[in-house]
C-alpha cells in the first residue's frame, strides 16, 4: 500500500485486514514511517488508525522507521516480510511512508502494489505519471465522497490507456471511503484477483526472483560503499580533496578520480577477510 | 552504530488529554528515539500487545484521568505475563506523590508530573535503558 501522505493508507489497511480476518486468513502488517534526517528519531503513528486490530491474535503489526533509506521502506522491510512469511502469515501488508514520486522500493518488495490516492491528488497526477503511477497493480481513489473523485478516476483510466498494456492484467481502479468501510470489499476482491492472475500466468516465481535480485543489488551497493570507506585514511583524503574542489582547483569528478587513485595507490587496499567479517552487521 | 531505542507512548483509559503525550513523543523523537504512538483510549491489553509486537525498550503511559492506580498495575501485570518484565514502564500525568510512591514500590519507574522539562525524561530513559542490551 503506497501513496501520498494522508491518503488514508493506514485506515484502508485496518479495514482490509478486518475483511481478511473474516475470511479466516492471518495477517501481518509492516507499517513504515520516516526517520528524521536531523535527529535520527521517528514517530511511528500508523498504529493509531489500526487499534481495532490490536487484540486479535491473528494480526501482527510491526512499525518500522526508514533509518535513512530513501525508497519509502526501511532497509530491512524485505527481511521482515520474509520472516513473517516464514511464520506462516497468509497475507502480509506493507504500508510505505507517504510518498511523492520517487519512493518506489515497495514495487520490488510486494507481489501486488496498490496506489492509494485522494481526489485532491488530481492536480498532481500529471507530475506523478513518471514513477508512482507506473508501479501500480491497482489504484484506489480513497475519500471518494469528496469532490473530484470522478474526475480522478477518469484521469487514472486515461493514464492506464497510455501505459504499455500487459497480457492478462489491466490495473483496476476503484473508489473507497475507508473511514466508512465503503469499497474495501471490492479492493480485497481485486487484490485476490491480482494474485490469481500472478498464479495463472506463472509470474509469482519471476517476481520472487526479481525481489531476490534487487535484494542482492541493494547489498552490493551497501557493502561496497561500506568497504570503500573502511580505511580510516580515506576520510582525510576526502577532506583534503573536498577543500581543493571547493576552492575551484578541480571539479568533484576530478576529486572523485583522485580519491580512487589515492585509495588504490596508498596501500588503502580492501581490508583483510577477518576485518571484513567484523563489519558484517 | 548504536541500537535505536524504541519507546511506546500510550494513553490508557478514557481521558482525552493527549497534549502531554504528544509533547513527550516529539521530545523523544528529537532525542533520536523511535516512538510508537498508539493514540487515545487504549486498554492495558492493547498497550501490552503493542509493546510485545513492536519489541520496545520502554512503555510510557500518560494518565490524567485519576485511574492511575488501576491502569499502571494492570499494564505492569500484563507486561510480566508476556515476558516484558525487563522493559521499562514509566509515566506521567496528574498523579499524587503518595500514589507515585506506591506505584514505584510495585516496580513502576519514574512518573513525571506537570512542569517536568522534557530533557529530564530523555535523560531518564537514556540512563535506565541500557543500549546494546539486545
Amino acid at each position: 500500500m503506497t501513496g501520498p501522505p494522508g491518503a488514508g493508507k493506514s485506515t484502508l489497511v485496518e479495514k482490509m485486514t478486518a475483511l481478511f480476518r473474516k475470511d479466516g486468513q492471518t495477517v501481518a502488517i509492516v507499517a513504515v514511517d520516516p526517520t528524521s534526517p536531523y535527529t535520527g528519531g521517528a514517530i511511528l503513528g500508523d498504529r493509531i488508525r489500526m487499534s481495532s486490530l490490536f487484540c486479535d491474535p491473528g494480526v501482527f503489526i510491526r512499525s518500522m522507521a526508514t533509518r535513512g533509506s530513501s525508497g519509502g521502506l526501511a532497509f530491512r522491510t524485505r527481511e521482515v516480510c520474509d520472516l513473517l512469511d516464514a511464520f506462516g502469515k497468509d497475507v502480509i501488508i506493507v504500508e510505505t511512508i507517504g510518498v511523492g514520486q520517487a519512493e518506489l522500493d515497495v514495487a520490488d518488495t510486494a507481489q501486488t502494489t496498490v496506489i492509494v490516492l485522494v481526489p485532491e491528488s488530481g492536480d498532481g497526477i500529471q507530475a506523478m505519471k513518471a514513477g508512482l503511477m507506473e508501479i501500480g497493480d491497482l489504484f484506489v481513489v480513497n475519500k471518494s465522497d469528496r469532490d473530484g473523485a470522478d474526475r480522478l478516476m477518469v484521469e487514472i483510466q486515461m493514464m492506464l490507456d497510455l501505459r504499455p498494456q500487459c497480457e492478462g492484467w489491466r490495473p483496476g481502479v476503484m473508489r473507497t471511503t475507508a473511514s466508512a468501510g465503503e469499497g474495501v470489499d471490492e479492493l480485497v476482491r481485486q487484490i485476490q484477483g491480482h494474485r490469481d492472475y500472478l498464479k495463472k500466468y506463472g509470474i509469482l516465481g519471476r517476481l520472487r526472483k526479481d525481489n531476490v535480485r534487487s535484494a542482492i543489488v541493494d547489498l552490493v551497493r551497501q557493502r561496497l560503499e561500506e568497504k570503500f570507506w573502511e580505511n580510516a585514511g580515506i576520510r582525510s583524503v576526502l577532506d583534503r580533496l573536498a577543500e581543493e574542489a571547493a576552492g575551484g582547483k578541480m571539479s568533484p569528478y576530478q576529486a572523485f578520480e583522485r580519491l580512487l587513485e589515492a585509495r588504490e595507490q596508498n596501500g588503502m587496499k580492501p581490508s583483510t577477510n577477518k576485518e571484513q567479517s567484523d563489519h558484517v552487521r | 552504530m548504536s541500537r535505536k531505542l524504541r519507546i511506546l507512548i500510550a494513553k490508557p483509559g478514557l481521558d482525552g488529554h493527549d497534549r502531554g503525550a504528544k509533547v513527550v513523543a516529539r521530545a523523544l523523537r528529537d532525542a533520536g528515539m523511535e516512538v510508537i504512538y498508539t493514540g487515545l483510549h487504549q486498554t492495558p491489553q492493547m498497550i501490552v500487545e503493542a509493546a510485545l509486537q513492536e519489541d520496545v525498550d520502554g512503555v510510557g503511559l500518560s494518565i490524567l484521568s485519576g485511574a492511575h492506580m488501576t491502569l499502571f498495575p494492570e499494564v505492569m501485570k500484563r507486561m510480566c505475563e508476556e515476558g516484558l518484565e525487563d522493559r521499562l514502564l514509566f509515566g506521567g500525568g496528574i498523579i499524587p506523590g503518595e500514589d507515585v510512591e506506591t506505584l514505584q514500590k510495585q516496580g513502576v519507574g519514574k512518573i513525571f508530573g506537570p512542569g517536568t522539562p522534557v530533557q529530564a525524561i530523555v535523560d531518564y530513559i537514556h540512563e535506565t535503558v541500557r543500549v546494546g542490551d539486545v
